[in-house]
């Protein structure tokens, strides 16, 4: 869609012309990305996250196409080519660590991408569409990263490679069979890191292309924004570029130099030790943990330590752990509230602070912990909470809430004019 | 409007069943933690802190040191341990001549091929050629060390958390257990063939004290060689080791965060004055 | 109340100049900052396609000549490529001395193709100068082509007995590599 008062691409001269008649890229990319996109004046700092997202998956693909051409994904010599591009390839400790390093900064924006979404309710109507696709990339992002970490054939990525398979070996009757064919083979090996390798590899392009969807789809009803009211005239909005091309520049800035610090000086902070150590079939390390990333997760796996009714304990924290990401697409039907930003709905806002964010903090702390008291029980009932967050809380306080008065449009809210709110209108989101 | 209702209301169930399976994993271990005991941890040390010419952000290679460090390695440790991802050629870095290396090389025994027969044998090194192992396989050493295998030690100080620290203190950290830890914890007193370290996380290793007596290496640099000095080179060594690169990423991390920052300056100044003109005045 | 009006308008206008201009300066900086950094990414990224370390220092070959009987030839191995070292009989080295330099694509003589007190052993790089090919000629029973030394059988290149470009697309003589004589048996390539 484009709103009426969006600026037109022209072409300039004979060769834009040309290329606007045979394959109009130029205005794509103006419509896109342009002074033709019109954007809510008021988006803040939480908005650069997207850019950021695309910007590391090209990062991550540069750095994984260089890497593919020294690595060879073969359990003889995976660790030891590894080692090759550390030691002997020309900038090929640079190209590792970026990518590794890459990766954590791919899943930090992504994370506070999401966090955005969640408090402005961004997955609301019209708009359900960009949040599916976003839930999709994530999925995506964490097959891809797993895999990735397989690669380098360290104890970590061996140990990791058969736990997670592990976790299909809990489907019942089916589930070794399943994990057999995985892995194919007994436990991780050649097949397993052959296969790994090749769509690590796919991977990325795949999201690149369901990324180019989530884009799209955002381009229809245009960007929400901190307020939650949608754009009502041309004075809400400014062109695309200069003004966020701009925004984003800065953002960036601040991102790699975050990075770059990380990449050149703390290359290992966010790696583990162990995963130095060659991967030895016979030997377990004695405390194994996944990347920082899916802590999280990997601790509502572990929550669940005794059978419930008739489910087997393993059983049920492999359920837990695919229901805590799948349940995030039904977010749009489980949060019927007619107001998106949480900065207008006072018992929304209190769940989100003091119930999720802790919660979230504590999952986070207890799956980088080992598997001891008190991070078990710690853990157990954060993913009580977890659970209750999205899947009663959310439905219910959409129901009861009543959110205080918002603005009647971006600009007023810009401009710190108050005299034209006017409550229970505008509550609804626009269609 | 039905529709939706159910959706939420199937929410809400599935949500009181994982809270309710959660809570009761919780309730169950609640009470084990509160009838059962727990074996403590065995109390190890933390590595001790030892500064080093390539500590920070501006540290070098400190190649005296390093040097020192590869004559510990060569005469002490090389006798049970291999270095297998470091080339003769790599020795260049710590600041020896092309025709030092050769020679260093060439004092090494490293496998071969006999050109007339094809039977595997022993030749002299030669730069190119990887720091030979000391045991021909896995199964070998495992024979040779009470099943205990001695590991590769390339990438020792980076598959260790305060690797370089780690090293250093374990070396240098070989004592009787006290009379106070037997106590509380008999657990921790040595078994046959095993030696106590307090920095070693189960305070058992297999390894026996390799540096026991000051002057075991003589340095050609003359440095008195104790204890001490001795772990410290060697950790040293085991830095650059495994990861020979460490003070090249250092010096190159240095240009390319003082250009960003000037370029994320110079970025916000542009975003700053493109904004001015739609930004209200507070 | 015109005085003012009057002042104040000049003024106006210089700095909103000068404002255009410092604004413009600013977004052309910013810009061209990010294209050095883009710029400057390039250089690992292309460099790390260059021979690694490993690769570069295994480049030195030793080959032991003294089983090497005249008019034979051993093939040996040198940066991952074929090195001929071919001891020359009376007939070949007379052959190669025979032929004027002035009449080659690539004029060199033999001497200057082989170490002085060994002129009987030449040692070239087994590849064909025109495409890369390895030529035939070292192996016992090989073809040796139309002037007795080696011939490549992709497109047809005759070299002579000093291994010198005669026939066919080849542009240059069999390339010599450094080497040298590490003893009288013994030579060292790279």
């Amino acid at each position: 869609m484009s709103f009426p008062w969006a600026r037109q691409y022209e072409p300039k001269n004979a060769v834009t012309k040309f290329l606007d008649e045979k394959l109009p890229l130029p205005r794509l990319v103006y419509n896109a990305v342009g002074a033709g996109y019109p954007v809510p004046r008021n988006l803040s700092y939480f908005w650069n996250f997207g850019v950021l997202a695309g910007f590391f998956l090209m990062v991550q693909i540069v750095t994984g196409v260089v890497l593919a051409m020294h690595y060879a994904a073969n359990a003889q010599v995976a660790f030891a080519t590894t080692e090759h591009i550390m030691r002997d390839v020309n900038w090929g400790w640079l190209m590792r660590y970026a990518h590794a390093n890459g990766a954590s900064f791919f899943f930090i924006v992504v994370y506070l991408h999401i966090f955005r979404g969640l408090f402005y309710s961004s997955y609301k109507a019209p708009r359900e569409m960009i949040w599916l696709l976003g839930v999709v990339i994530f999925l995506l992002m964490m097959a891809t990263a797993f895999m990735g970490y397989v690669l380098p054939w360290g104890q970590m990525s061996f140990w990791g490679a058969k736990v997670i398979t592990g976790l299909f070996g809990a489907i019942p009757l089916v589930g070794e069979p399943i994990q057999i064919w995985l892995l194919g083979g007994f436990a991780p090996d050649n097949a397993a890191l052959n296969r790994f390798f090749s769509l690590h590899f796919l991977l990325p392009f795949v999201i690149a292309g369901v990324v180019i969807l989530h884009i799209w789809a955002l381009h229809i009803p245009g960007s929400s924004n901190p307020t939650g009211v949608e754009i009502k005239n041309e004075s809400d909005t400014v062109p695309f570029h200069p003004y966020y091309t701009a925004k984003d520049g800065f953002g960036l800035g601040i991102a790699l130099l975050l990075y770059f610090a990380l990449v050149f000086f703390l290359p290992n902070a966010l790696g583990h030790p162990d995963n130095y150590i060659e991967a030895n079939p016979l030997s377990t390390p004695a405390h194994i943990v996944p990347e920082w990333y899916f802590w999280p997760f990997y601790a509502i796996l572990r929550a669940f330590t005794v059978d419930f009714l008739f489910v087997p304990a393993k059983l049920m924290g492999v359920l837990a752990m695919f229901a805590s990401i799948l349940l995030w697409f039904f977010l749009p039907w489980l949060d019927k509230s007619p107001v998106r930003s949480g900065h207008y709905r006072p018992l929304f806002r209190k769940f989100f602070w003091f119930g999720l964010i802790p919660a979230m903090i504590i999952l986070f702390i207890c799956g980088g912990a080992p598997a001891e008291e008190p991070y078990v029980m710690l853990s157990q009932i954060a993913t009580a909470y977890y659970f209750l967050h999205f899947l009663v809380i959310l439905p219910i306080i959409s129901s009861v809430e009543k959110p205080e008065p918002l603005p009647y449009s971006i600009t007023e809210a810009v401009l710190g004019s108050d005299k034209k709110v006017v409550k229970g209108e505008n509550t609804s989101p626009a269609v | 409007m039905i529709k939706l209702l159910s959706v939420r209301l199937v929410a809400i169930i599935v949500g009181i069943g994982f809270a309710v399976a959660a809570l009761w994993a919780f309730a169950v271990g609640a009470y084990n933690a509160a009838t059962e005991e727990v074996a403590p941890h065995l109390p190890y040390e933390k590595p001790r802190d030892i500064a080093y010419s390539f500590d920070g952000p501006f540290g070098k290679w400190d190649h005296a040191q390093l040097q020192r460090g590869l004559k510990v390695y060569d005469e002490v440790c090389s006798a049970c341990h291999s270095l297998k991802y470091v080339a003769f050629r790599d020795l260049a870095q710590l600041g020896y001549s092309e025709g030092q290396v050769k020679a260093y090389a060439a004092a090494k025994q490293v496998p071969g091929i006999d050109p007339n027969t094809g039977e595997a044998t022993m030749r002299p090194g030669l730069p190119t050629d990887y720091f030979p192992s000391p045991y021909p396989n896995a199964v070998a050493a495992a024979a040779a060390n009470n099943n205990a295998i001695p590991p590769d030690l390339s990438l020792m100080t980076k598959a260790r958390g305060d690797g370089t620290n780690y090293v250093a203190s374990l070396l240098m950290g070989y004592q009787e257990p006290s009379a106070e830890l037997l106590e509380e914890h008999p657990e921790a007193a040595p078994g046959p063939g095993l030696y106590h370290n307090p920095y070693f996380p189960n305070l058992n290793l297999a390894m026996a004290p390799p540096l026991s007596t000051a002057g075991q290496v003589t340095y050609d640099d003359g440095t008195e060689a104790t204890i001490e000095q001795m772990s410290e080179d060697v950790a040293a060594f085991l830095t650059w080791t495994a990861e020979p690169t460490m003070v090249k990423r250092k010096q190159t991390g240095w240009p390319v965060l003082i250009f960003l920052l000037f370029a994320t300056i110079l970025a916000y100044l542009s975003k700053k004055q493109i904004w001015a003109a739609v930004k209200p005045k507070k | 109340m015109a005085d003012t009006t009057a002042t104040a308008t000049p003024d106006t206008v210089t700095t909103s100049d000068d404002g255009i201009r410092r604004r413009d300066f600013l977004d052309i900086a910013a810009v061209s900052a990010a294209g050095i950094g883009g710029l400057a990414v390039v250089f690992p990224l292309v460099s790390q396609m260059a021979p690694s370390k490993d690769v570069l220092a295994a480049s030195s070959t030793e080959v032991d000549v003294s089983a090497i009987e005249p008019g034979q030839a051993i093939k040996a191995v040198f940066r991952k490529q074929p090195l001929f070292v071919k001891r020359l009989t009376p007939e070949e080295i007379a052959a190669a001395n025979a032929t004027p330099t002035g009449s080659l694509r690539d004029p060199q003589s033999l001497a200057e193709r082989t170490k002085e007190g060994h002129a009987d052993i030449l040692v070239t790089m087994g590849v064909c100068t025109h495409l890369g090919c390895v030529p035939l000629g070292a192996a016992e029973g090989e073809v040796k082509g139309e002037f007795g030394g080696y011939f490549c059988p992709c497109h047809g290149s005759h070299y002579d007995t000093a291994g010198r470009i005669r026939k066919g697309p080849a542009p240059t003589n069999l390339e010599v590599p450094e080497y040298e004589f590490t003893s009288d048996t013994v030579i060292q390539v790279g």
